[in-house]
């Protein structure tokens, strides 16, 4: 039972890739990538975990309560929003592509190197 | 770990499921707005109130708002 | 490969990188037993010498500022990708703003849209800027603050028309202000080098733990880094909506998208 948040984690890391793996369409692959972003976020703030212990907020609360890793939780925000932005490039790279091709599914554009009629 | 975090793991990987079992991206904007939520209440219980909100902002407002602009650009080509 | 040979592939090999996964992560110290010592350390030692209340802030700007320091400009670098990619190309024209959805007309906004924008607007720039300032003794601080303020403005757009947002994209203010925001966070740790010897060392004074103005340097990053990201997205997001509403396709197919579309059935 005390296993459950890692087993969490690798089945969202997991599930993400599937959806990576067999997509039909790119915006739906990127929505996956940051599910399989989120997994990482799980396995960081379940190490710095310590039972009955507080948030590392010492405002008003004495200093000798045990709190949690707050190294964990520093790396975890800035992920969260750096995530997010590098997601929205690659949104940017979606819409480009639709422009520049009309399509969507990434078997359509599976050859890099397509014969453009002269 | 008390049954509360259980639980709100077994959302989570509920809704993570959800995500990519959801083929249509619209219909995915909207469940990874949930998702989003649900992952920050886990971030919540694991004593993690800066994640927690830094998730909210991020995921349950930022993130399907991108998705659905490029759906909106994306499917308004197509007329 | 087919997709068919994709996902019998996965489907062999994912429980084995799942298991490999699982069997690293019993290596670790049980969920609930963190056995430290550098978080130890820092809850110990962040409140006495920072005079900070929140640990996590002062890992993030002082402790380790430097790291910080490296995902703002992951974020600048993706907010220069998202402008470059999304630019104006040689075969689009800027038609009128309209706010079209694929194949209906869409209503005008409604008025109570626009009174419950109108009014929520200035209470989501107010609570951003408390989330920022206040970022060194509660939860908060720079990255959630500055999102908080994105999203103010793209309130605008929703309770009004992208005419009001439309001036926002074309103005070099937002540039300047990420730019700005940017060019702080390093300025704050060279005043650290040039002061003390040290990049990122936290050399004003240090105020009276629990006061707004105290942790030295702290409060100063926190509004940089809110300036940054906050001009970043509102950057991005009004990027995307110009491509939306004001762009239109110029009639004229790139060679590839013909080869596509000849082979495709209507």
């Amino acid at each position: 039972m005390t296993f459950l948040p890692y087993v969490v984690a690798v089945w969202l890391f997991l599930a993400g890739l599937y959806g990576i793996v067999t997509s039909r369409n790119l915006v739906h692959q990127v929505v996956c990538l940051s599910v399989v972003q989120t997994s990482t976020y799980v396995v960081l703030l379940a190490v710095g975990y310590r039972t009955n212990a507080t948030a590392p907020v010492f405002a008003g609360i004495a200093l000798t309560r045990p709190a949690v890793d707050p190294i964990v939780q520093a790396l975890s925000l800035t992920d969260v929003v750096v995530g997010a932005t590098v997601s929205a490039l690659l949104l940017a790279i979606v819409v480009q592509v639709h422009k520049r091709t009309g399509s969507l599914d990434p078997e359509d554009l599976r050859d890099v190197n397509q014969r453009i009629p002269q | 770990m008390n049954a509360l975090q259980g639980i709100v793991l077994l959302l989570v990987a509920g809704a993570g499921t959800c995500v990519v079992v959801a083929r249509d991206p619209l219909r995915q904007a909207i469940l990874a707005s949930f998702f989003g939520i649900v992952l920050a209440v886990l971030f919540f219980t694991l004593q993690a109130p800066d994640v927690a909100l830094s998730e909210i902002v991020v995921g349950a407002v930022a993130l399907p708002l991108m998705i659905l602009l490029t759906l909106a650009k994306v499917r308004g080509g197509e007329k | 490969m087919t997709l068919r040979t994709r996902r019998f592939v996965f489907l062999v090999m994912a429980p084995i990188l799942g298991a490999v996964l699982l069997w690293a992560f019993a290596g670790l110290p049980r969920f609930g037993h963190y056995r430290g010592p550098y978080g130890d350390i820092l809850n110990a030692v962040s409140v006495p010498e920072r005079h900070v209340t929140d640990v996590v802030t002062a890992v993030n700007f002082d402790y380790r500022g430097f790291d910080t320091l490296g995902e703002e400009f992951i974020f600048f670098a993706a907010v220069i990708g998202v402008v470059l990619i999304l630019r104006e190309q040689s075969d689009e024209r800027l038609g009128h703003i309209e706010d079209f959805a694929s194949g209906r007309a869409v209503p005008p906004t409604s008025d109570a849209v626009r009174v419950l924008g109108l009014g929520l607007v200035p209470l989501t720039v107010l609570f951003g800027i408390d989330v920022v300032v206040h970022g060194q003794l509660t939860p908060g601080g720079g990255f959630q603050g500055g999102v908080v303020l994105a999203t103010a403005v793209l309130l605008i757009y929703l309770a009004g028309e992208y005419d009001d947002l439309h001036g926002l994209y074309q103005e070099a203010t937002l540039e300047r202000a990420e730019a700005f925001g940017a060019a702080a966070y390093v300025a704050l740790g060279l005043l650290g080098l040039g002061l003390d010897g040290a990049f990122m060392k936290n050399v004003l004074p240090l105020g009276h733990t629990g006061s707004v103005w105290s942790a030295g340097a702290i409060p100063l990053i926190n509004i940089a880094v809110a300036v940054e990201i906050g001009a970043g997205l509102v950057m991005l997001l009004t990027n995307f909506l110009h491509q939306t509403i004001v762009v239109r396709p110029d009639g004229r197919r790139s060679p590839l998208e013909r080869v596509l579309r000849q082979g495709r059935p209507t």
